[in-house]
C-alpha cells in the first residue's frame, strides 16, 4: 500500500509537469466552455432539449473530452515513452509488482480527470448558470464507466504502439476526428443526416449520450445500447492489452 | 571466504546468435569483480540472468545462495542493480527518485547520505533530464545502492563519460566496496578493468577467456617492458639491441625505442647509452597491460569487436 501510495503521488506530480495531459484534462475543456457561452449563450429557449440552454446541454458533453484525451492519447504517450526510455525496464529491477505501477497511473488520471470534470461543471455554473436535472452519483458513475472504457482502450494502443511516436499519432488520429464527430464538442443535432448516422459507430458519441442521458435525469434503463457499447469497449481494451502488453 | 555469485554452465541463445557459450566463474564476497570484453561478448547477458531479468537457456547460477528463477522477489530486495540501459521520467527531480526508490524496496528511511556520498547534494532539486551523463549514472548507482545491496551490478557504467567523470566513478566504486558490498563491473575498458578489480574475466564471444587479478594475468602472459629515451648525443642502437633481455632497439625522431623482457636490462640499457658518451635527458617506460593480455590471449585488439577480423594496428 505504501508502494502504491508513494507511486501514486509521483504520478500526480509528473502529470502537472507535463503541459499537453494539464492542458486538455484541466483548462481546454472549460475554455470550450467559456467560448460556447459567449457564442451561444445558455437561453433555456434556444436549446436542444426544452427548458435547457446551450451551456446544460454542451458541458456534459465536454467532460467526455476529458475521459477521452486522457485515455487515447495521456496514457498511451505517457506508457510507451516510459517504455521507450526504459523507465519501466528500470522499475522492474525494483520490488515494484507491475500491476502497481499501472495502479498508480489509472488513480491519477481518474483524480485528474475529476478534477476537470469539476473545474468544467464550476466555469460552466459561475459564468453561465449551468442547469442540472440528474443525480451526481449517477454522473458519476457513468463517468467513471466512459473513464474505464476508454483508459482501457488507452492500455491496448500502448500496447500495439512499437514507439512513444507511434502512440502519440494513433493516439491524436482516434482522438480529433472523434472530438468533432461524437458530438463532444459540437452538437450532433446540428450535423448533417450522414453524420450523425456514421457518428452511432463511434464509441465517443456513446460517453456523450450515456453523460448527456444522466444529466437530464433519465435513468439507466433508457441507456442500455451506451453502456453495452462502453461495456464492450472496456472488456476489449482491458482482454487485449492484458495479452499483448510489453515492458521492455 | 565465502562466493557472493556463482554461475556455472551458462548458455543463452538468442534465435540463431549465441550470446552466452558456456560461461563458469564465481564471484567472491567483497571483492570488485569485473566482466571486461568487448561489445557484443556477452557481458550484459550475463548480467542479465543473474539478475534475473533473463532466463538461461542452460546452466545454474546461485546469487548470495538463491536461485534467481525462483527467488525473484528475495533477490531483488537483497541485490542492488544499475542497467546499463535504464531510465527515469524526465521530470522527476533527483530527491523525488531516491525517495521513490526507497519506498519501493520497502524502507522506511530515506537514506539522504548516498545523494551526499554521490556528489549530488547540490542537484537534489534538479529534473532527471537536466543532469549530465555522469550525474545520471551517480544518480543510478545511488538508486542501485538505496537498499543496502549486498551484492551491486554496475552494467558499462563509465561508458560515454569524459575522463574526470569516469575518475570520480572509480573513487566511488572503491568506496562501495571499502564499505563491504560485493561489485559485479562489466566494462569494455580494459583500463578500467585493471585499475578497479581484485579478480577480472575476460569473456569473448560469450566464452571466458581467461579469469584472475589482473596483476596474474599481466604476469602469466609475459609481456614485454618498453622504454623510450632521448639522450645529448648521438646513439648508435646496433650495440643496444645485442644487450641481454633486450629484444629490438630502434632510432624514431630521434627517440631511442628499446623493448626487452626479464629483470635488469633496463639497467643495463642506461649504462650503454652513458658508455656511448651520451646523456640522458629523458626516458619513460611503459609495461604490459590488460590490453596487452587481451591481445595475446585472443589475438585481436579489444576494440575490434568480437569474432570480427580486424585489419587495425596491433602496435599495443
Amino acid at each position: 500500500m505504501r508502494k502504491l501510495a508513494k507511486l501514486t503521488w509521483v504520478q500526480a506530480k509528473l502529470f502537472l509537469r507535463e503541459a499537453p495531459a494539464f492542458f486538455f484534462t484541466l483548462v481546454f475543456p472549460a475554455l470550450l466552455v467559456i467560448m460556447f457561452g459567449i457564442v451561444f449563450g445558455n437561453d433555456p429557449e434556444s436549446g436542444f432539449v426544452p427548458g435547457y440552454g446551450y451551456i446544460d446541454f454542451s458541458t456534459p458533453a465536454i467532460t467526455s473530452i476529458i475521459i477521452v484525451s486522457i485515455g487515447l492519447m495521456g496514457i498511451p504517450i505517457q506508457t510507451a515513452t516510459a517504455r521507450e526510455n526504459r523507465i519501466l525496464r528500470r522499475f522492474r529491477a525494483t520490488p515494484l509488482h507491475p500491476t502497481t505501477y499501472v495502479g498508480a497511473t489509472v488513480i491519477v488520471y481518474y483524480v485528474m480527470s475529476l478534477v476537470g470534470m469539476a473545474i468544467t461543471i464550476v466555469v460552466a455554473k459561475a459564468l453561465f448558470g449551468l442547469r442540472f436535472a440528474g443525480s451526481w452519483a449517477s454522473v458519476t458513475a457513468g463517468f467513471t464507466l466512459a473513464a474505464a472504457a476508454f483508459f482501457a482502450a488507452g492500455y491496448l494502443i500502448a500496447s500495439v504502439a512499437s514507439t512513444a511516436r507511434v502512440a502519440q499519432v494513433v493516439g491524436q488520429l482516434l482522438f480529433f476526428p472523434m472530438m468533432f464527430l461524437s458530438g463532444a464538442a459540437i452538437p450532433l443535432q446540428i450535423m448533417p443526416e450522414g453524420v450523425r448516422h456514421a457518428a452511432a459507430f463511434l464509441p465517443m458519441t456513446h460517453a456523450v449520450r450515456l453523460l448527456q442521458k444522466l444529466w437530464f435525469g433519465r435513468g439507466w434503463g433508457e441507456a442500455g445500447v451506451e453502456v453495452a457499447v462502453l461495456g464492450g469497449t472496456l472488456a476489449v481494451g482491458l482482454l487485449l492489452s492484458a495479452r499483448l502488453f510489453r515492458w521492455e | 571466504m565465502t562466493i557472493a555469485v556463482e554461475v556455472s554452465g551458462l548458455h543463452k541463445r538468442y534465435g540463431s546468435t549465441v550470446a552466452v557459450d558456456g560461461l563458469s566463474f564465481d564471484v567472491r564476497s567483497g571483492e570488485v569483480f569485473c566482466l571486461v570484453g568487448p561489445n557484443g561478448a556477452g557481458k550484459t547477458t550475463t548480467l542479465e540472468c543473474i539478475e534475473g531479468h533473463r532466463v538461461p537457456d542452460s546452466g545454474t547460477i546461485r546469487v548470495l545462495g538463491l536461485d534467481p528463477r525462483t527467488c525473484g522477489d528475495e533477490l531483488r530486495r537483497r541485490i542492488g542493480i544499475q542497467l546499463q540501459e535504464g531510465g527515469l521520467p524526465a521530470r522527476l527531480r533527483v530527491w523525488e527518485a531516491l525517495d521513490l526508490f526507497a519506498a519501493l524496496f520497502d524502507r522506511r528511511d530515506v537514506p539522504w547520505s548516498l545523494l551526499e556520498r554521490l556528489g549530488l547534494t547540490e542537484k537534489r532539486d534538479t529534473y532527471f533530464v537536466k543532469l549530465s551523463g555522469g550525474q545520471k549514472q551517480r544518480l543510478f548507482v545511488a538508486l542501485a545502492l538505496v537498499n543496502d545491496p549486498e551484492v551491486v551490478f554496475l552494467d558499462e557504467l563509465t561508458t560515454g563519460l569524459d575522463p574526470h567523470a569516469r575518475r570520480s566513478i572509480w573513487d566511488m566504486i572503491r568506496a562501495i566496496r571499502d564499505a563491504g558490498t560485493t561489485v559485479v563491473l562489466s566494462t569494455h575498458f580494459m583500463d578500467e578493468a585493471e585499475t578497479l578489480a581484485d579478480r577480472v574475466a575476460i569473456v569473448r564471444d560469450g566464452r571466458l577467456v581467461a579469469i584472475d587479478t589482473p596483476e596474474e594475468l599481466i604476469r602469466s602472459v609475459g609481456g614485454e617492458d618498453h622504454v623510450s629515451l632521448t639522450a645529448s648525443g648521438p646513439i648508435d642502437p646496433a650495440p643496444i639491441a645485442a644487450l641481454p633481455g633486450v629484444t629490438s632497439a630502434n632510432l624514431r625522431d630521434g627517440r631511442l625505442l628499446v623493448s626487452g623482457a626479464g629483470d635488469g636490462w633496463i639497467g643495463r640499457l642506461v649504462a650503454a647509452v652513458e658508455a656511448q658518451g651520451a646523456h640522458l635527458r629523458d626516458l619513460s617506460t611503459k609495461g604490459p597491460t590488460l590490453e596487452t593480455v587481451y591481445l595475446t590471449l585472443t589475438g585481436e585488439p579489444v576494440d575490434s569487436g568480437a569474432g570480427s577480423t580486424s585489419d587495425a594496428g596491433t602496435d599495443a
